[in-house]
């Protein structure tokens, strides 16, 4: 049953992306811009790393995309709740674990669609890796992105209207993102800033992808990187899901 | 006769910043099969809050309740199975359209695709729907997306029909419409009918019998005619008088301090 609710709800929210194609491009265009404008600046500075200035730029460009874009997930949600679309599908025997699953695996889908494309661009723009540094890439985008975006559907029916949840997640997103050396890495960092990134989860992904991309998946930084997107996907699930058997009691 | 729906002191205390406020206090009710009942009440009573605790979607901090012999806190999945519900607000995506959502809703009840398919076909046809097939929710009329509200909530031939105001918004030929589909409802299925409103004409009109709440608690109960001969002192008398008698809210006394001219 609950294969099949989630399967439901997934090509129920999946088509309602697909009807808004503009949404599903214009998310690709903040990290295209990094990578446009942002990114040959960084081509002939020692940034510390193996590989090209891309190398270390692109998968960190990919990981903002998680993090901007499956953050206000939430939103969507705000919305439905308005609408009473919510309600009227938790009266049904609906799993209550398959209304929130069918929407963050259509969330991871569209990221990595999105991620996808970036890496396209990137390529355009003189990005060379290997491709299974590429895919690892992308399986860390969809960990990411299921993460964030079940956090962001329990906030989101916890505070219920659209002025208390952007300034959250705004004052969640800005600092994970630059304490986890998205835009550069932490080693160019003094040594406070680099501890202080550590307490950020997202840094270990960065770091893993990184890795990744000059092909060298069997890292402590990799290690790291899995397990802490594995927890921290099951932890956001778990919480999620304790948030949506209850919502409204 | 058994009742579909019986509660017992059925309580809901919401905790706030401001500590713990009672929107329901205790209501005991039985409601019986094919009976359309009129929850009726002033704003702030509890009305929404006490189909909430019926429909499931809210949980009780007090009391129990079984609706058609399932019991509300233990086997709130049986209980989902058997009734429908309609919100004041509807609960359909405008930019979906009105065949996807009723088939939608058939799957959300695990029908096969085809048979959903079929029974989106039956229902459009039933609520005269069947024009409006392929056009998004948000271009129906009120009247319309009511009735779409309605065939969504019978997807699954409900052995309870909750509707929360249906009629607010609609304009009086819509709401004529809606009171006779209701009524058909329960002639031809059997379906109980438990309706919160505010419009007393509509109790009068629609309900074999009305619950009226007020301050959380239940303050009278009885067919409008009874309620009007013991409460408005007559069987002529309004059902707004005999309302306003129950719930103590009638014009402000005459000792009270004068409007200042």
């Amino acid at each position: 049953m609950l294969l099949h609710d989630t399967a439901l709800i997934y090509g129920r929210y999946l088509r309602q992306s697909l009807r808004s194609r503009f949404a599903l491009l214009f998310g690709v265009l903040m990290p295209l811009l990094y990578l446009l404008f942002f990114g040959p600046l960084l081509t002939g500075l020692p940034l510390g790393g193996r590989g090209s200035s891309w190398q270390l730029l692109v998968p960190g460009l990919l990981l903002q995309l998680g993090l901007f874009g499956a953050s206000f997930a939430g939103f969507a949600i705000i919305i439905e709740n308005g609408q009473g679309v919510v309600e009227r599908m938790r009266v049904t025997p609906v799993s209550r674990l398959a209304l929130l699953l069918g929407r963050v695996l259509r969330d991871a889908t569209v990221f990595v669609f999105q991620a996808v494309l970036l890496v396209l661009a990137a390529t355009a723009m003189g990005l060379r890796a290997p491709l299974p540094g590429v895919l690892i890439g992308f399986a860390f985008v969809a960990l990411l992105t299921v993460a964030l975006a079940s956090l962001s559907y329990a906030l989101a029916m916890r505070v219920r209207t659209p002025q208390e949840f952007g300034p959250a997640i705004n004052a969640l997103t800005m600092p994970s993102m630059l304490l986890s050396g998205l835009m550069l890495p932490m080693t160019l960092a003094p040594a406070w800033l680099d501890a202080l990134s550590h307490l950020v989860p997202l840094r270990y992904l960065v770091d893993a992808v990184r890795d990744a991309y000059v092909g060298s998946y069997t890292t402590a930084h990799m290690l790291y990187g899995v397990l802490v997107a594995v927890a921290f996907a099951a932890l956001a699930v778990t919480v999620g899901t304790r948030v949506f058997r209850t919502a409204g009691a | 006769m058994t009742a579909v729906i019986s509660a017992a002191g059925l309580a809901r205390t919401f905790q706030t910043k401001r500590g713990p406020v009672e929107a329901v206090r205790g209501i005991d009710l039985r409601v019986r099969p094919g009976e359309i009942l009129g929850f009726l009440g002033p704003n702030g009573a509890g009305k929404t809050t006490t189909l909430r605790m019926l429909t499931t979607l809210l949980r009780p901090t007090g009391g129990a309740a079984t609706v058609a012999g399932h019991d509300l806190a233990g086997d709130p999945a049986a209980v989902r199975r058997v009734i429908g519900h309609v919100a004041q607000s509807g609960g359909v995506d405008g930019q979906i359209t009105v065949r996807e959502e009723l088939v939608t809703q058939g799957r959300l009840y695990r029908l096969p695709k085809d048979r959903a398919r079929e029974r989106a076909r039956e229902l459009a046809h039933d609520l005269d729907l069947t024009e409006l097939l392929d056009r998004r929710t948000a271009q129906l009329s009120g009247g319309q997306r009511r009735r779409l509200d309605i065939a969504m909530a019978l997807t699954h031939r409900p052995v309870v029909l909750f509707l929360d105001e249906p009629t607010t918004g609609l304009d009086p030929a819509s709401r004529a419409d809606l009171w006779d589909l209701i009524r058909r409802l329960r002639d031809r299925h059997g379906t109980t009918v438990f309706l919160t409103t505010h419009y007393l004409d509509e109790a009068d009109a629609l309900a074999d019998r009305l619950v009226i709440v007020d301050r959380g608690v239940v303050a009278a109960e009885g067919t409008p005619g009874a309620l009007k001969l013991q409460y408005g002192g007559s069987l002529d008398a309004s059902l707004q008088d005999t309302f306003l008698a129950i719930t103590g809210r009638g014009p402000s006394p005459a000792d009270a301090a004068p409007v200042a001219v």
